[in-house]
């Protein structure tokens, strides 16, 4: 049976921790009926949003990621949040390859648009970013009653 | 992640084991340009099928010794991408730039 469920992680602005943020996002989804292939596509956005926090959020230096999650019949919510630099021109940053570093790719967004069914971002220069996606599950309930149901 | 670099006549040799990540980028980074540094190495193959995740921070380190070998006349070459990070550099636009093989067969659709 499924049951709706939720984690916060508040975790130190550190690069190591965007794998952290993956492994429980991914730990949610897989208790949900997802496929393998929307757990990748998950655990890519999740990174992306945290990977952005910590590198342009923060510029790689100290302050708190916050990332909440939350698994509801409907599907699995993820919140990023800083409190950050803040993105100072919204439209320019999430279009494809925009970077204000030559060796990355400018592709966060993107992978983040591409991967979710919902990505909503909300940021104001000098107190921060906040990302909200959501993906939908495949099944609304349980597979076997979902079925035996129509 | 693990990295087992080789040199074979004129072709550098990366296998890349584990996450490429932001967390590992910089290694990857600084351990290529070290060998190809050190090395006679033209062409650079890496071997990615045991890349268990790669993000845009992953796909960024590829992308810039792509640069570096590419200005030296030498060609940068992916091999065996697992389905999950072979879609992220479908995506990202890197099969369009760089030879892709793939020998494995139990390789699905992606």
């Amino acid at each position: 049976m499924f049951r709706e469920n939720r984690a916060v992680l508040e975790m130190p602005s550190h690069p190591e921790n965007v794998s952290l943020a993956r492994l429980v996002v991914a730990q949610m989804a897989a208790a949900m009926h997802f496929t393998l292939t929307d757990i990748e596509e998950v655990k890519v956005a999740v990174s992306e949003a945290v990977t952005n926090a910590v590198v342009h959020g923060y510029a790689g230096g100290p302050g708190i990621v916050r990332v909440e999650v939350t698994a509801a019949h409907g599907g699995l919510e993820v919140i990023v949040c800083d409190q950050g630099r803040g993105i100072a021109n919204l439209d320019l940053a999430r279009q494809p390859a925009y970077s204000t570093d030559p060796e990355r790719m400018g592709l966060g967004f993107l992978f983040m648009e591409n991967f979710m069914d919902d990505v909503e971002v909300e940021s104001a220069p000098g107190l921060g970013t906040r990302v909200l996606m959501r993906k939908r599950a495949g099944y609304p309930c349980e597979p076997a009653m979902a079925s035996g149901a129509t | 992640m693990e990295l087992e670099i080789k040199t074979e006549g004129p072709s550098l040799k990366v296998r890349v084991v584990g996450e490429l990540d932001e967390a590992t980028a910089d290694q990857f980074r600084t351990s290529v340009d070290a060998a190809l540094d050190n090395g006679q190495a033209r062409d650079l193959y890496l071997e990615l099928s045991r890349v268990t995740f790669i993000d845009s921070s992953g796909l960024g380190a590829i992308i810039g010794r792509y640069k570096r070998v590419q200005r030296m006349g030498g060609r940068t070459i992916l091999v065996n991408p697992a389905p999950g990070p072979h879609r992220v550099l479908e995506m990202a636009g890197l099969l369009k730039l760089m030879p892709l093989i793939q020998t494995d067969t139990n390789h699905g659709t992606g």
